[in-house]
């Protein structure tokens, strides 16, 4: 088998049996908590018959250790099962909430990515001069500044003052790409301003570190010009790393942006999973978990098989 | 100047002068923006509602895990679904008398114990089917029945048998119950086609709006109903319900004008937004109050004069307006008030006095160990300021309360109606008989002072059966005043429904029952054209 078939494989069986691990860790400590889903639906209205008859409803009365294995038999046919709560299914939901979430991280990823990278060349080749330290010192205020506040301040400014863009980013699939485009315009810019500082610093760092090579050194002296040694040169061999933490800030896009949906009110997995915990609705923490570790997982071994790809030591190994 | 505001207050009615022009035109004439807007609205009453339009609502109090099913709505938003796609058999009235919906009459025997109510003719649920006194009794019984997890559960006990005949719906009740219409008020009980034992979550009612989309915790959309049976209500085409649980976005979403009304506006900030020209804040003063329950069974709350010396020791007027910020008024360790029915205004008002408390604490014999409060801000907006308050002017009269601070998450399986003191709130009920039988009755479900009176609970049902006005207010007074002297029930403050709303939207009428006109106002008010 090819090395690298072998290796990816390798890594597939790895993280499904780290999902797993994920799974039973979440249904643990969800069980762990006080109270149960029937307890949280009816809050102060609980009486202890409506209780006992809600708890019966959701089949809360069986042993923890059977409805964690029903729920894994049911994973493994493709189904998802149904909330405690809303007697929704859940592929259908985490379906449209996955879809609002992916729409958001690619938006910002697509500004965010490609700038990051960019300023990052820029600033390695105007080296402590003013661009590079005006870019250091913009990404690094923006990302120092809590999102939150970035949200409130850009909704002031420009969606109550200003009018020009919406502080509702509330989605629908009715809706034409324009429209959701506009939509998640205040959001997409503040994620993208979370995320732009650390990969462009990693940019830097990881090209100015090459830029001390001897064979930088040659191709200046054939008289290449600065910016196509650092792009052509200098940027392939620096590929691992940048792709290390872009596929960070891509996972942190996807599974971490829960303060900026609620401030902007965007229907994504964040909020879903934070009212399942709430309401104790362990089968829908359950599959946001999953998908949550999925992404996390996935991505990071994406960013494994990239960096192998790009470095011939490991692409063709003795 | 008169004649020519009168003037154009009549194009304003006639329906001439948009809201814009007139204000430009007031402004001109050296009027007031605050004095014009007033004329505004009185003309634009004048000129009735306007068709049309969609209306927008950001609301507090929506998840994702919310459901369609009347019984187990407990929060905001689905309240506000409810009242747009159902309708109960009777509701309360913005003055507390019995708001007639799918019954057309109620009457009661002689004996206050077995109720007729009459089936208005020819209403028809959003599936076509017309309402009839089999669907009373099947949506009674779900909420009632021994499976029942309902949210009315607690109100319904006590219901010896029911019956439909022709379109006639009869409760029997084991005790006299001249409150009985009210209980019936309850917004859980939301006539559902066979009581919703099909489906509860089928979303299909009776009332003005039929759902178009459901996206819990997200947004609910509505559209009108071509059929609904009462013309006066339901104005504009179409209803957005959106769940904004964020304060601060739910606000900006008001400024910016993205939603016409929002619920709950911050007393932190509701002055500051007063001033901005586009939206008035609304406060309605109710019957909710933030509490301070004690366990009147458990050590140290045992002792009467312990729990004396806790209700002098509360320095109520600053609660009210560092907590509220003037939006509320001042309570009487009684948990109903002036907004209810039959109340007794005599009754001394209870103030904060450290030396009477001190009197109190020194009598109780108490050791002088930390009585512990346990608090969250799950418990109601600024509790956790409030105990600080408390823990001060207790201080003062040489009481030491020791604050424990709880997680919101689980605040009310964990905490409340279990430790022994905490903070809790109460939305109120419609009539008194129903707030005490509530959490104060010994045998009530939610009991949390573990109220024991048997001279109480005598008077409750005594008042129950009573039909002359008079004599039930002088037992209503007694009851009040054993709460407010032997209870377990410390009671500092009464809060206002604080609701946001845009100038747009006209027809807006104080409803002391809750938020947003109680949940009417998208049904009631209307959007300028």
């Amino acid at each position: 088998m090819h090395p690298i078939l072998k290796l990816v494989s390798q890594r597939l069986a790895l993280g499904i049996l780290l999902l797993l691990g994920a799974s039973a860790l979440i249904f643990g400590l969800t069980e762990a908590l006080p109270g149960d889903a029937a307890q949280a639906v009816l809050g102060q209205s609980a009486t202890a018959e409506s209780l006992a008859n809600l708890r019966e409803e959701m089949g809360l009365n069986r042993p923890a250790l059977t409805r964690y294995f029903e729920w894994l038999g049911g994973i493994f046919q493709g189904d998802l099962g149904q909330s405690l709560t809303n007697k929704l299914d859940i592929s259908e939901s985490i379906g449209k909430r996955l879809g609002n979430t992916l729409f958001l991280a690619c938006v910002a990823a697509v500004v965010s990515v490609p700038l990051a990278i960019f300023l990052g060349l820029l600033a390695v080749r105007f080296r402590n001069r003013w661009p590079d330290k005006l870019i250091s010192a913009v990404t690094l205020t923006t990302v120092s500044v809590p999102e939150f506040l970035i949200g409130y301040i850009l909704i002031y400014f420009i969606s109550v003052k200003l009018g020009w863009f919406s502080s509702l980013a509330i989605i629908n699939s009715s809706m034409s790409l324009g429209q959701k485009l506009y939509a998640v315009a205040l959001p997409a810019f503040v994620l993208t301003l979370v995320v732009l500082a650390q990969m462009m610093r990693m940019t830097r760092a990881a090209i100015l570190n090459l830029m001390q090579s001897a064979y930088i050194e040659t191709a200046e002296l054939k008289g290449l010009s600065t910016f196509q040694v650092i792009a052509r040169h200098a940027f392939p061999n620096a590929i691992s790393p940048i792709v290390n933490v872009v596929m960070l800030n891509l996972a942190y896009l996807v599974v971490g942006v829960v303060v900026v949906e609620v401030v902007f009110v965007y229907p994504g997995m964040g909020q879903y999973l934070v009212d399942a915990v709430t309401k104790r609705d362990v089968p829908v923490v359950l599959a946001c978990g999953v998908v949550f570790a999925a992404v996390y997982i996935g991505l990071n071994m994406v960013a494994d098989i990239v960096s192998i790809l790009a470095n011939p030591r490991l692409r063709h190994p003795k | 100047m008169n004649e020519q505001l009168t003037h154009m207050s009549k194009q304003v009615t006639a329906g001439k002068l948009t809201r814009r022009e007139f204000m430009g035109k007031a402004a001109a004439l050296g009027v007031s923006a605050a004095m014009a807007s007033t004329m505004f609205a009185d003309a634009a009453r004048a000129a009735g509602p306007v068709k049309g339009g969609t209306m927008k609502i950001g609301m507090l109090g929506g998840e994702s895990t919310n459901t369609l099913d009347p019984a187990v709505a407990a929060t905001q938003v689905p309240g506000m679904v409810l009242r747009l796609y159902g309708e109960q058999i009777v509701d309360v009235t913005a003055e507390g008398e019995i708001d007639y919906r799918l019954a057309e009459s109620v009457e009661g025997s002689a004996d206050a114990k077995t109720w007729n109510f009459k089936v208005r003719p020819g209403v028809e649920f959003q599936n076509g089917k017309t309402v009839t006194a089999q669907d009373f009794l099947r949506t009674v019984e779900r909420h009632a029945n021994e499976d029942s997890k309902s949210g009315a559960l607690g109100v319904l006990k006590g219901i010896k048998s029911m019956k439909a005949e022709g379109d006639v719906f009869t409760v029997e009740m084991e005790n006299p119950t001249a409150d009985l219409p009210y209980l019936m008020a309850d917004w859980h009980l939301v006539v559902q086609p066979d009581g919703g034992f099909d489906n509860p979550n089928a979303g299909i009612g009776t009332g003005p709006y039929i759902i178009e989309v459901d996206e819990p915790g997200v947004r609910h959309t509505f559209k009108k109903n071509p059929n609904y049976w009462d013309d006066s209500l339901g104005h504009v085409d179409e209803v957005e319900v959106l769940v904004i649980n964020d304060a601060t976005a739910r606000m900006a979403a008001l400024q910016s004008g993205q939603v016409h009304m929002v619920n709950s506006v911050d007393p932190k900030v509701a002055s500051l937004l007063e001033r901005a020209p586009n939206l008035e804040i609304k406060s309605v003063s109710g019957r909710a109050h933030y509490v301070f329950p004690m366990h009147t069974n458990t050590a140290p709350f045992d002792n009467n004069d312990l729990r004396l010396a806790l209700k002098y020791a509360v320095n109520r007027e600053e609660m009210v307006e560092k907590i509220l910020r003037g939006f509320g008024s001042v309570g009487n360790d009684i948990p109903v008030n002036e907004s209810y029915p039959l109340f007794d205004n005599t009754i001394e008002q209870r103030k904060y006095d450290p030396e009477k408390a001190a009197e109190h604490y020194k009598k109780s014999g108490h050791d002088g160990s930390p009585i512990v409060l346990y608090v969250s801000d799950a418990a109601f907006a600024g509790a956790v300021d409030a105990a600080q308050l408390f823990q001060q002017s207790a201080a003062a009269a040489g009481i030491n309360l020791q604050i424990e601070r709880t997680p919101s998450d689980g605040y009310w399986s964990e905490v409340w109606n279990n430790k022994p003191f905490c903070a809790s709130y109460w939305s109120g009920r419609p009539v008194q008989d129903q707030m005490y039988t509530t959490a104060y009755l010994s045998s009530a479900d939610w009991n949390d002072t573990r109220f024991n009176d048997p001279e109480f609970d005598k008077l409750l049902f005594e008042a129950r059966g009573e039909l002359n006005v008079e004599k039930r207010v002088e037992l209503y007074s007694k009851m009040a005043r054993i709460i407010r002297d032997k209870g377990g029930l410390i009671a500092p403050m009464f809060n206002d429904f604080v609701d946001g709303v845009s100038t747009q939207v006209q027809g807006y009428k104080n409803d002391p029952n809750g938020f947003l006109m109680y949940s009417w106002a998208p049904i009631k008010c209307w959007l300028d054209a």
